[in-house]
Parts: structure tokens; sequence; C-alpha cells
């Protein structure tokens, strides 16, 4: 049933037989020489040799010089996982001058000596594993890499400081940039913030230039209130599908002047602004903050008396002197293809409603870190004036550390940010009230250029830092000092007291949490999460803003908590490997895919819904399953899966696995 | 040269022999010292544990009496040089400190304007006379004694102006410059608990065995030190020490200003080595470095103490 | 109400003034500093008899739980070794925290429980104050008899040792003119930390 047409039987089989002492990592539990001994009486194999450090410059040149020597075809390596030396070793098969698929590695470290107790069964065990790799290696044929032309253009996904960074590092290197962002204006977070930790300078004052230079660029497409609906190609040939939102203004035309959102017909705000959390309203017709870019208003069609079919007397129309307002528009779906994409889709807080025992909803003056942030922000809604709901200036704060973070009732991560935001949000409170600041932190988390400096500065400054989890916020009063104040109680856990702390404003340090939508970003780009719901990377040191999908890359807490300086530098990290990819202008593609014998399919499309990566499609015309090389990425599902046996794949034939199994049976 | 020698109250009583050594030593090394007129008690731990204003004025005073004179100021023993080491820096660091100083000094008439150093004898003999000169004065090196030399605390903390504050060597470099072995011993400066020694003397002896212990591990024949709070807490509680830890024996406590003078000369009597509680003579003769003076040595503590005491 | 396992600690216990007096007495200014390592209590020789360690104190210290430090036998315990000052990370002067709220302790009429050192440090005030000098005898025997009496006889052996040899004695020792020192004394500021001084 298996073709077994690629293996030219004509040819002598010569296999030179390579095994790695590894220092002592295999050595001490392998008698490798023994091994090697073992392998030179299989049937093909014309050398066998045992070395220190196969992977070392004298071992690698041992296979090319043995190749060379021996007239060598096949080569054998038996040393550690693929994982680390398959290229190496590939690599030194190419240098002797045949192809680097015709070397096969058996990992007799991870799964030999490293889990073996006993040296005598760890021999044999490496000696039928030898001879099975001797087995299989036999079937090997010459396989080439194929390339692909990489398109010269990337899509960012998101437009908070990563997705910024990142658009701007790429299009500086004269790449074309797609910034798609979901919100009206591109910013993220960090827009709402007032100062930035520990340097205390202001946030808008060093992002605002940024956001400039994106609306500005030559080389950057801005497409803000907007939404990647769906992806689908392979690395260097993404095409992507775009919803651009109906801001029911003509963009061509609105300068931003706001003269509409003044002559709105409702006088004041009606909903809740989003930009300011809430803490106070907007009109249908506004724009999310001065320094917006792109510098447009937007209809918000829910609220908007015209869009939402209510009687309006449409004031706005005629203040428009550029008649930019136009209500017929809607929305538009753009195409475009790009070469590689970046998520940079950010992240969200946690909801502090979800810990009822710390008062948020039900006393009002119990705060979100956020809400704070822009309270002090002398451009946000009270213009930097700190007052409690209540109409007070609050004489005593409470700033409750690790909500919704290191808590497996609901975030089980620590967000990394919280402890020194909590100690910004602390030096601000009291730079703009006078009061006094109480921090109930359980460890206090301050890694970074200069953060343990501001947290000495804090203390030194007088700050209260109380080292327990706070129980509860609540206004029964044991005391009379404590009426008409919230009282946190906590263990404080250095002082070895139960503590009761009144006072009149309460600070929740919320967590960082993944986007809602997550998991439909995740799948739209085909990239997996951690099990907490932030992206997963390809290796959380060696590729961390790579993705397994090839030609993704991530940057941004969308991967996971982190602060603007990380979240700066990774993005630098997702463009250059954006770039790196970009700038060869070609892909080269592993060949070890899985591909059709068209006889025998019977176009049943079982293996369509198999598979994991969207490579296989169906060839209606004549109704065969058609596997796009592009795409797979050789994880073998298709060809278990495929009824008549009709799919195959390269270096993982039925043939080379059966003989490899065979032959390890037979030592055994 | 000249120095303003500053005593203290312990050199005038329970560390006499410790004032009589570094005289005999300073005599034989040409080094002259001359008693600051009209001194005070530097205040020690207890007057900063009382009233802090009185208590800087009181160390200050001494500081301004020298300064007066134009003389270094040199105090052998470790608590006061400590103190008046401590008392000169914040003098200078702290403004509440010279303010309620200075208003205290001007009652006498006095003021204080940092002009001299405060010297302790075991960096004054190292540096002024210099180990090489010591050295050829030796006339009966300690070949054979095995020293272990004990710090303290106040020498090297909270400020160690002239030894490593983790491994002071001074003592050291002295005691091998006359020939001895020397000891080598982690506790070197940790707490005697000199300061508990008259109020809680169960506390204080815990921290003093462990010197003793630590030393004794190292071989040392015998522990020298530079202060007399040091010398006579590990001299005196030894008895009781080895009542509740019979694992220590009994070695002889001497100030090293004592080893010294013998090093250089002088008679045991002249050094007071007679009164040492735990008697110092038997070893020195056991090492051949005194004279065989059998008949007399086991008298020698209780009749030299009479005659001088 | 039933009696409760451990006691409630309200803001009204602490007093942030106090905290503020500590750290403008001479050495304390870096006492907000403190990040709790612990590397004070862990050195110091002496934290194992005490009932609350060094690291507490100045936790408690800076918090302002003035009767909770200034009753502890942590600060009368200090033997001013100062090992825990010179190797804070944070150079805070722990011993002269401890200095300093034995002061304050003092100005607030507390005895403590372990009344021995208190003791000792008055009477070395008194003698050294009055006479400008320390007579070591009359101190050790006045303060072993009013702190120690059932060890004073058990002293005995070594009082007489001491006698012998010539290292205590009954005389009184005096500046030649106290009266220097006296005006000296009386003419110096206190320093107790308060905004005034």
């Amino acid at each position: 049933m298996v073709s077994d047409n690629s293996h030219n039987p004509a040819e002598e089989v010569r296999i030179g037989f390579f095994i790695c002492h590894c220092g002592v990592n295999i050595a001490s539990k392998i008698d490798v020489a023994e091994v090697a001994k073992f392998a030179e009486t299989l049937p093909g194999v014309v050398v066998s040799r045992d070395y220190k450090y196969m992977c070392s410059d004298a071992g690698q040149d041992l296979i090319v010089e043995d190749i060379k020597n021996f007239r060598l075809n096949r080569i054998v390596v038996a040393a550690c996982s693929p994982f680390l030396h398959e290229k190496t070793f590939r690599t030194a098969t190419q240098r002797g001058g045949i192809n680097p698929f015709l070397c096969h590695m058996v990992n007799i470290r991870e799964h030999g000596s490293w889990v073996a107790e006993d040296r005598v069964t760890a021999t044999e065990k490496a000696k039928a594993m030898a001879q099975g790799g001797v087995g299989r290696v036999r079937r090997h044929v010459a396989l080439e890499k194929r390339r692909e032309p990489v398109l010269q253009s990337v899509l960012v996904v998101g437009g908070g400081i990563a997705g910024i960074q990142a658009a701007l590092t790429l299009a500086n290197a004269g790449k074309h940039v797609y910034l798609v962002e979901r919100e009206p204006t591109i910013g993220g977070h960090m827009a709402q913030f007032d100062k930035t930790f520990p340097t205390l300078d202001c946030a808008a004052c060093i992002l605002t230039p940024k956001m400039s230079e994106v609306g500005s660029h030559p080389n950057i497409t801005l497409w803000a209130y907007s939404e990647v609906i769906h992806s689908e190609g392979y690395v260097g040939n993404y095409k992507v599908k775009v919803r651009r939102k109906a801001r029911y203004i003509n963009e061509d035309e609105c300068t931003g002047c706001m003269e509409c959102v003044e002559h709105c017909s409702f006088k004041t705000g009606v909903v809740d602004d989003e930009f300011n959390v809430g803490l106070v309203k907007r009109k249908p017709v506004y724009m999310s903050f001065p320094q917006a870019v792109p510098k447009i208003v937007v209809i918000d069609p829910l609220t908007c008396a015209k869009l939402s079919g209510g009687k309006c007397e449409e004031s706005c129309i005629p203040a428009c002197d550029r008649q930019a307002l136009d209500f017929t528009q809607t929305e538009r779906v753009e195409e475009i293809e790009v070469g590689a994409i970046i998520v940079a889709t950010g992240f969200k807080t946690f909801d502090a409603k979800r810990k009822p025992y710390y008062g948020y909803g039900d006393f009002p003056n119990v705060y979100t870190s956020l809400e704070i942030e822009r309270m002090v922000t002398s451009s946000g809604p009270t213009e930097g004036e700190v007052v409690c709901r209540d109409g007070r200036v609050p004489k005593s704060v409470g700033i409750v550390h690790c909500v919704g973070s290191r808590d497996h009732q609901t975030n089980r991560w620590c967000s990394r940010v919280c402890c020194m935001a909590s100690l910004k949000l602390a030096y601000l409170l009291k730079e703009h009230t006078g009061a006094e600041i109480y921090n109930f932190y359980i460890d206090m988390r301050t890694p970074g250029k200069g953060y343990e400096e501001f947290y000495e500065r804090l203390l030194e400054e007088g700050n209260h830092f109380i080292r327990g989890r706070v129980a509860e916020v609540t206004d029964f009063a044991m005391r009379p000092e404590e009426e008409n104040h919230l009282i946190i109680q906590v263990e404080d856990t250095l002082s070895g007291y139960v503590r009761r702390v009144p006072v009149d404003m309460v600070v929740l340090a919320v967590g960082i949490e993944p986007q809602a939508d997550a998991s439909v970003v995740r799948r739209l780009f085909n990239i997996s999460c951690s099990d907490e719901g932030f992206f997963l990377e390809r290796h959380p040191k060696l590729a961390p803003v790579s993705t397994a999908t090839e030609g993704v890359y991530l940057a941004g807490c969308c991967q996971g908590p982190r602060d603007i300086p990380d979240t700066v530098a990774q993005a630098g990290a997702a463009a250059a490997e954006a770039l790196a990819l970009l700038d060869p202008g070609f892909v080269e593609m592993e060949p070890m895919t899985a591909y059709v014998e068209n006889e025998l399919c019977s176009g049943c499309k079982t293996c369509q819904t198999m598979c994991p990566y969207g490579a296989i499609s169906n060839d209606a015309e004549r109704k065969i399953a058609v596997i796009n090389p592009m795409l797979c990425k050789g994880c073998g599902t298709c060809v278990a899966s495929c009824p008549s046996g009709a799919i195959h794949q390269n270096l993982f034939d039925d043939q080379e696995l059966f003989d490899e199994i065979q032959e390890v049976l037979a030592h055994a | 040269m000249k120095y303003a020698y500053y005593p203290g109250c312990s050199l005038k009583s329970s560390g006499r022999a410790y004032e009589e050594s570094f005289l005999a030593v300073c005599k034989i090394l040409g080094l002259e010292m001359e008693e600051l007129d009209n001194w005070n008690c530097c205040g020690a731990t207890s007057f900063m544990s009382i009233e802090q204003g009185p208590a800087y004025t009181c160390s200050v005073r001494n500081l301004a009496l020298a300064e007066k004179k134009n003389m270094d100021l040199v105090a052998p023993c470790g608590g006061c040089y400590g103190v008046l080491l401590k008392a000169d820096h914040y003098y200078a660091d702290y403004p509440a400190v010279r303010n309620s100083v200075d208003k205290g000094l001007a009652a006498e008439g006095l003021q204080y304007r940092r002009q001299i150093q405060i010297r302790h004898p075991m960096e004054l003999l190292t540096h002024d006379p210099g180990l090489k000169a010591i050295r050829s004065l030796v006339k009966r090196p300690l070949k054979g004694l095995r020293v272990a030399s004990y710090y303290g605390c106040r020498f090297l903390r909270p400020v160690a102006p002239f030894d490593d504050m983790r491994h002071p060597q001074t003592m050291d470099s002295l005691m091998k410059t006359v020939g001895a072995r020397i000891a080598d011993y982690a506790s070197r400066g940790r707490c005697c608990g000199g300061a508990l020694a008259g109020s809680i003397p169960k506390m204080a002896q815990e921290l003093t065995y462990r010197l003793i212990k630590d030393a004794q591990k190292a071989e040392a024949d015998v522990i020298v030190t530079g202060c007399p709070l040091c010398q006579f807490n590990l001299d005196a509680f030894q008895d009781e020490i080895i009542a509740s830890h019979p694992d220590v024996k009994p070695i002889p406590v001497f100030f090293f200003t004592q080893l010294l003078g013998l090093a250089l000369g002088a008679e045991p009597e002249e050094l007071g080595i007679q009164r040492l509680i735990v008697p110092g003579i038997k070893i020195l003769q056991e090492k051949g470095i005194l004279g065989d003076k059998k008949a007399d040595e086991k008298k020698v503590p209780v009749a030299a103490g009479a005659q001088n005491g | 109400m039933a009696t409760l396992e451990r006691e409630i600690r309200f803001e009204s216990d602490r007093d942030p003034e106090f905290a503020a007096q500590i750290r403008r007495m001479p050495g304390c200014e870096n006492l907000n500093r403190c990040i709790q390592c612990a590397t004070c209590s862990g050195i110091c020789p002496l934290s194992t008899y005490m009932d609350m360690t060094p690291r507490r104190v100045i936790q408690l210290a800076r918090d302002g739980f003035k009767a909770d430090v200034l009753n502890c036998n942590t600060i009368w315990l200090c033997a001013s070794c100062y090992q825990c000052q010179v190797e804070c990370p944070k150079e805070i002067g722990i011993t002269d925290v401890m200095y300093a709220l034995k002061c304050k302790a003092i100005e607030a009429g507390i005895k403590p429980k372990q009344a021995a050192p208190q003791t000792l440090y008055r009477e070395f005030y008194n003698l050294g104050t009055k006479n400008g000098r320390i007579s070591e005898g009359a101190l050790m025997v006045n303060t072993v008899i009013k702190t120690q009496p059932a060890r004073f006889w058990s002293l005995k052996m070594l009082g007489l040792r001491l006698l012998r040899t010539g290292r205590f004695g009954w005389k009184i020792e005096r500046m030649p003119q106290q009266s220097v020192l006296k005006a000296a004394i009386q003419a110096t500021p206190p320093i107790n930390g308060k905004e005034s001084s």
C-alpha cells in the first residue's frame, strides 16, 4: 500500500554511525564505545565512532571527513534531542557533500542516559535505538527546502504603546505597516496614565509625539476604530480582512475642531466616558481626548438621537463648516496582504467587583487604580483635583495591592506592574492632597531600573507600608474615630498585630488580565494561549516574541503583564523579528510536510477537518484533498486520519517508521 | 611628639594594668603622653541612653580640651575611644548635636573646631613609631605564644577608621611584629556583652563563652584586647562561664600593651600582669618567654597584687 | 464581651509625632527606609533574649506604636555593639534608634520589666554627671545590690580578688573641678527630637 518509489535500490547504502558522550551526560550511563562497536556490525554501517562532544567543531568535522573518506550516503548521530542539534548535524552532513536530510538523529540522552538508572539496561536501550535509527535511515531520501517570496508589509494589531513602537520601528526601516486599532484613537492604556514610574515623567508628554508620528508617517496606514475580522495564508503571505466601523464622519474632512461636539443637541454627556473609565459622561459625538490620533471625532450610533432613530435638532450638522458629518456612512471591509503580523492587543484590568469584600461599587469612595490615574491627571475629568465621590478631599488613602492577582480564586499570576503603579499613585495622591497614604501589600516587587530606589524614596517620605493582604473594607466603626470612614482591616504581619486603618478613600490596585476577546483573536491568527489566557510565545526564554505560527509575533501585555519599558523593548524585538523575516525577501520551508497520493484520495475531507493549521483544502474539480506545503507544519495528524492511507509525510513515511520499529524490536 | 592622654575611668581602676602597660610601652618607644587636665567621663553607653544632649557635651568637652592644647587625643579604652569618635562624627553631621554641644561648651568658655585626631594606642603604635621601629626594639620575642586578638565592638563600629570592619588585623600585626603566632578566629569582632555584664550577667556570659570557645578552637594560648571593659568581662567571669560551660578552659586575657611591653623588655610587674584574674605568668614561662621563676610563680598574682594594690 | 485572644491595633494607638521625634534624633534619620529584611534581628547577638526582635521594634517605632516599643525589653538588652547598624542594607542607625527609644522610655518614666540595665545606666549617669568620673567600685556595688542582691554574695570571691589585684577600690573618683562640667551640662539644650529643640 505504500509506494516505495523514492528509494533507489540500486544505490549501495553506506551508513556512518556517530555516538556522542556529551561529556558525562551520556557516557556516565551508557557505554558509548560498546554501542559504537555494536553499530559497526549492523548491515550497511561502514564506519562507527564515538566522540566526547559530537556537536563541537571537531566532532562535526569527523562526520564531514568520514563522508568524504568512506563515501557515506547516510548518517546516524546518537546524541541529544533533535530539538537541540538536528540542525547542527544536518549542516555537517551537507558540508560533507550529501543531502542534509540523509542524516538521522537518535536521542539517547533525554530518552536514554538521563532517564535510565542502570548502566547495562541503558546501554542495551541505546543499542536498540541505534539499530532502529540505522534501520530507518536506509529509507531516507534527498529532500529540498522550498522557497517562497515574502510580502514586504506588516500588520500590527493594536495601537497601544506596544503597537505604536512596533509600527514605528518597521516603518522607519522602510516597511509598510497597517496599524489596526479597535478604539477611535491609538494610545491604549498609556494614554490614560498621568505619570510613568519611576521617573514620574508625564505619560502624555512621551506618548503623544509617538502617536502623531504614527498618524503622519508615510509608511503607516493607520486604521483606528477598526477590527481584524479574518486572516488566512501563511508566513510571508497573509491575507487579512479589516472591518472599518462607521464613524459617521468624513475622515478626510474632519479637522478635530470639536464644533460638532459643542453643538450636539445633548448639552451634557449622556453615557459613561470610556476613556475616563466612567468618572464622567460623554456626548454621542466625541473625541476620546484632545491629543487623539487620528484627530477625528466619532459618533456613537447607539446614543446619537438621530442615528438611534429619535428626534434630534441635528444642530451638529450646520456646526461643521467642512460638512464632515456623514450619517449615511456604513462600515467597510478592507482586504490587505502582509508578510508578517504583530499582535499587540493589550490587556484589560481586573474587575474589582469580583472581590466584593473590598466594597467596589458598594462604597462610593472605593476606586480602582485606573480611576485614580484619570483623577490625578491634570487633563483628566477633575483636572487633577483629587476628591472623593462625596466631595471630600481625602485626608487618608489606603491603597490595596494585589486585587485580582496572586489569587487562585481569580487570577493566579502576579500582575507585575501594580506594586510600582501603586507607589506612583501613592506619590501622586500625597502630592495632590497631602493625605496620609497606607499601602497594603503582600510582597513589594520592584524589579527594574530605579524601581527599588523609588520605593525607598516613598518609604523615606513617610508613606505607610503594611504587609498583609487586606481582609475587608468596611464602614462598620468600632471606635468613634472610625465613624464616617472606610475601615481597612488587615494583619500587619511585620508588627504582628491585626490593625484597623480608617481612611477616606480606598484605591484597589487592580491586576492585569487578558482581553475579554483574547480567544477570538487567538483563533483569528492561529496562535495559542497559556492557561491563564495570555498569548503563548514559542519559547519563554529563547523565542519570547515569536508564536507557534511562523510570521506572527507578540508584543506587550497580550503575552503577559509587563510595564512600559519592557513593552517597548518587546515591541522592538517583535519588529526586529518581522524585519528579519521580511528582509531576505523569501522564506525557506522545512520539507517534512505531508503530501497526498492523488490516486488513493477519495475526497472524504476527513483530513481537512483534522488539520490544526488549515493547510488542507479540497480540490472541488478533482474531488481530492490538496495540502498547502506552506501551511503544513508536519504534525502528521492528516496522515494518521486518512482512511485511505492516501497521505504521506516526508521524513515520516510509514515504511521508515515501520522499519525503525521493527529494528528496535529485533534488538529487544 | 606629645599627645593628650585621655585615660577614662576604667584605666584608673579595673583597667589600671592597661594604663601601666601602655605608659610603659610609650616610655620605651619615646612617645610622650600628657594626661589631659580635668578630663571627664566620656559618658559610655549610659549617658546616651539617658539624656543625649549632656551625653554629647560630656564627650566633646574632652576633645575640646585636647584641641585647646593643640594635641591629638589618645584614648586607650575601647569604650571611650568609640564614644569620643562617634561624638566627633555626629558633632559634624548633626546640627542638633552641634547646637547643643556648642552651647554647653560655651558655659566653660570652650569651643570645638574638629582640628585634632582621636587616636587609639593600637593604631598609634602601628603608625607613629611604626612596626619596623617596634621590631628593632624587641628584647624578648613572644616565640611560640599563640595569641588570639579580640577586637570587640568599638574600634570597628559604627565607624572603623583604621581597620577592616569585618576582619580587623591591626592587633594581629602588632603581635606578629613582636614574634607571636596568630590564632585566627571568626569571632574576633563579635560583641563580648560587656554592657550587660553588670546588669544581666547570664546573657553577657553566653556571648563571652562563644568568644573564648572560638579562640580556643583556634588553639589560642592567650587572648589580647585593647579595651578594659572587654578585658574585664573576658577575664573576671571565667569561673562562672566555665561552671556553666565546662568545654572551655581558663585562658589568660592580656591587654595587648602588656605583651608588647614584655617583648620590649619591660618586667611583668611594671606591666600589671599580676593583676589578671586568670593568671598569665605561667603560660609565658612555659613558652620560655619569661625566665624560670618557679619558686614565686604560684604566689605571683596574689603577692604582686598586695604590693601594688 | 469575650476576652480577646489578640488585641487589635487602632490608628488611635499610633503616635505619629513620636515616630517623627525618633527620626529627628541623631543617627535615626533613615528609620523610614526600613524594608524589614531582618538583618538586624539575625545578626544581633542578643535577639534571642528579646521579647521583640529589633526588626519588629523598627517597624513599630516608625509606625508610631509608642507604648509597644517603649515597654519592650529589646531596647534595654541592646549592648550597643553596633553590629546591626553596620550591616543594615539601608544604613539605618539601628543602635541609635535603640538609644533614642531608651531616652524616650526614661522621659516617659517607664520602668522596664527587666530593670537592671536601666538601673545601671541611671547609676552611671548620676555618678558620671555628679563627679565627672565613674568610681567603678561604687557603681558595681550599687548596681548589684539594687538589681541582683542574690548575686552579691556569689561575687564576693571575685570582689576579693579584684581588691587584691588592685583593680577595685572604694575611692570615689572625681574631676579636680566638677563645677565646670555641671555648668556645661546645665547649659546644654536637650536633644530629644522635639521640634522646638
